[in-house]
């Protein structure tokens, strides 16, 4: 037999003793393959050096970027429960504690009070890397007090979305979210409270459905994928290729459905900029506090 | 007769009761009490099939070829009905219909979504899969029932919104999302009935309302088994699971509370005997849009409001409050 012919098929080494490069200290391009460590990328507002890709971040990278320093997280007590014992290939509890652990979050939705240069403002985020980023009954609560929060100190609110959509496993109760939050959402339009949707990679289903293309004003970060419809089923339903940059941030700004696209280096400038707008008493002016 | 797959049974009986019937035209013997027999066991080997249907059996009820669909609720319960069409932005969408009707001396405006009862109609009606067109002209609808203050009387029956091409050009995702926070605050009473398929932000997109209902024979889910199936199992072939695990019959959906009530269909599904189901939809509509009108406007919205954010299951744990999580 040959020596260059494999005798059993398949990887062999065990996972634990795969050698890799220690994590946390490179990150390889998705779109341009380059190479940047994860301190040049941090400095770069999380995009790629070289071709300015946006990078998925989570809740607190944002919460990081965005507040002047200090914020207060909100509601971080609830918590998802298996309330139909739902079971596919593997049972709906056993994933959420997994994902608990594998994120260090307790769901896909984490909310923050901070100031926005020196301006008061409520972000929720949603953490993709949380059972991507879903909608469930926590999500669902977490806004409707986060709207409650923000009608009673009168603070304007942005939701950062990043979400396949409804979370299957929650099923009516999931899809209901889409009517809670958007009950909601027509509290603060009737009482003049402005909600800022901000739209991430990605941003489907039920949640661009209801509170994501709900906002006073709608923004997106570059070239992120916003749809209803997830792309495969589009493509499975028509049985033609799409087209290129079909529901991506810039076809949605051509489209009508976006107020603008802000680079992730601008974005705290742009934020400040409307929240001196939408509230401009919102800081002691300069000269009363000088 | 089109029988399902777990109809098989009354299939052969009925096969049965026309052979019978046919002896009996051709000679002189007397059939009637074979007949009756048959027809006695008729009447029973259906009651058992429908005292125990599963989730997936309703799904295939739910989409009976047979079963009424929207226009013929609306026909057979208004005496006098005006369709409206178009969105006055785009087009006029064929999957979700809609007018100003009369249901005995009560002025409605009512609107749903429209399969088609034939290959041509189907096609015509998109399946009952609306576009964006669909829910701007329900919604134009619904303003101008706000504007004479009528009540708004929603049937639902979709397999889900559309996925095209156009449909997200147009903003698919933004029309669902408009309707959803327009129906919150419409000033008029607002009733919604699952009367066949209930998927996803297909249905709720005209699906938000003060009291929701289901038919006996439907489901309302936050996807299509046959989607789920093919999204968590990877494979199409668990649809029957992913009916069960979703638990979307209406009898679910009224335990959990998600749902106010559930109409009971003829024996053997709405299709069996339409009619007794029109005056059935028509005597509950009239039932319950009379507290509703009662109610002040403010009242109704406030209770609307308190209905839907009621809605979720989450538990509140005590744990420390992250109180000033220091950034950077």
């Amino acid at each position: 037999m040959g020596w260059f012919k494999r005798l059993k098929d398949g990887i062999q080494t065990a996972t634990k003793n795969k050698k890799e490069a220690p994590d946390g200290l490179w990150n390889k391009c998705k779109r341009c393959k380059k190479a940047s460590t994860i301190k040049e990328l941090k400095e770069n507002f999380y995009k790629c050096t070289s071709c300015d890709y946006h990078v998925r971040i989570g809740s607190h990278d944002y919460f990081d970027l965005l507040f002047d320093g200090k914020y207060t997280e909100l509601f971080s007590n609830i918590y998802a429960k298996d309330f139909l014992e739902f079971t596919d290939l593997k049972p709906y509890h056993t994933r959420l504690e997994q994902a608990r652990e594998k994120t260090d979050l307790v769901d896909s939705m984490t909310v923050a009070e901070g100031k926005v240069n020196r301006r008061p403002l409520v972000i929720a985020a949603m953490d993709f890397s949380f059972i991507g980023g879903s909608m469930g009954s926590v999500m669902g609560q977490k806004i409707s007090l986060a709207v409650d929060h923000c009608l009673d100190k009168r603070i304007p609110l942005m939701i950062i979305s990043k979400s396949g959509g409804a979370r299957m496993m929650e099923s009516a109760f999931s899809l209901m979210q889409m009517a809670k939050t958007s009950v909601k959402l027509s509290q603060m339009a009737k009482a003049g409270v402005p909600y800022f949707s901000f739209l991430t990679d990605p941003t489907t289903g039920g949640v661009t459905a209801s509170f994501a293309m709900l906002g006073d004003v709608n923004f997106a970060e570059p070239e992120a994928l916003i749809g209803f419809a997830g792309p495969r089923v589009i493509k499975e339903t028509i049985k033609k290729d799409l087209p290129e940059g079909f529901q991506t941030s810039e076809f949605l700004l051509d489209h009508g459905f976006l107020d603008f696209i802000v680079n992730r280096k601008d974005l705290k400038t742009r934020i400040g900029d409307l929240l001196h707008l939408f509230t401009p008493n919102s800081v002691p002016s300069e000269k009363v506090s000088a | 007769m089109v029988f399902l797959e777990f109809e098989k049974p009354l299939e052969s009986l009925y096969e049965k009761l026309e052979k019978i019937k046919q002896v009996g035209e051709d000679g002189d013997i007397d059939v009637s009490q074979m007949v009756s027999e048959l027809e006695d066991k008729i009447k029973q080997t259906r009651k058992e099939i429908y005292s125990s249907l599963t989730g997936w059996q309703k799904v295939q009820l739910s989409r009976h070829p047979e079963r009424p669909y929207c226009l013929y609720y609306i026909e057979n319960m208004c005496k006098k009905f005006v369709e409206l069409h178009g969105d006055r932005y785009f087009n006029d969408d064929k999957a979700i219909v809609g007018g100003i009707g009369n249901i005995d001396g009560q002025t409605v405006v009512i609107m749903g979504h429209q399969k088609g009862v034939n290959t041509k109609m189907r096609q015509y009606r998109n399946f009952g899969m609306a576009n964006p067109e669909g829910y701007r002209k329900a919604l134009r609808l619904m303003k101008l029932a706000e504007r004479f203050n009528y009540p708004v009387v929603c049937l639902i029956d979709t397999p889900g919104a559309y996925p095209g091409i156009e449909a997200e050009e147009r903003g698919q995702a933004e029309a669902i999302a408009r309707n959803l926070i327009e129906m919150a605050q419409l000033k008029v009473p607002i009733l919604c009935y699952v009367i066949g398929e209930g998927a996803s932000g297909g249905a709720i997109g005209i699906g938000l309302g003060d009291k929701i209902f289901m038919m006996e024979n439907t489901w309302y889910s936050v996807i299509s088994p046959e989607s789920c199936s093919s999204i968590l199992w990877r494979s199409w072939d668990y649809k029957e699971k992913a009916a069960e695990a979703l638990k979307l019959t209406p009898e679910h959906m009224h335990g959990f509370g998600l749902i106010d009530g559930i109409l009971k269909e003829p024996l053997g599904g709405a299709h069996t005997a339409p009619m007794d189901m029109v005056k059935s939809l028509k005597r509950h509509i009239k039932k319950e849009l009379a507290p509703l009108v009662e109610m002040s406007v403010e009242d109704r919205i406030n209770a609307r409001i308190d209905k839907y954010n009621s809605i979720g299951e989450y538990d509140v744990r005590s744990v420390a409050v992250n109180e000033n999580a220091v950034a950077k």
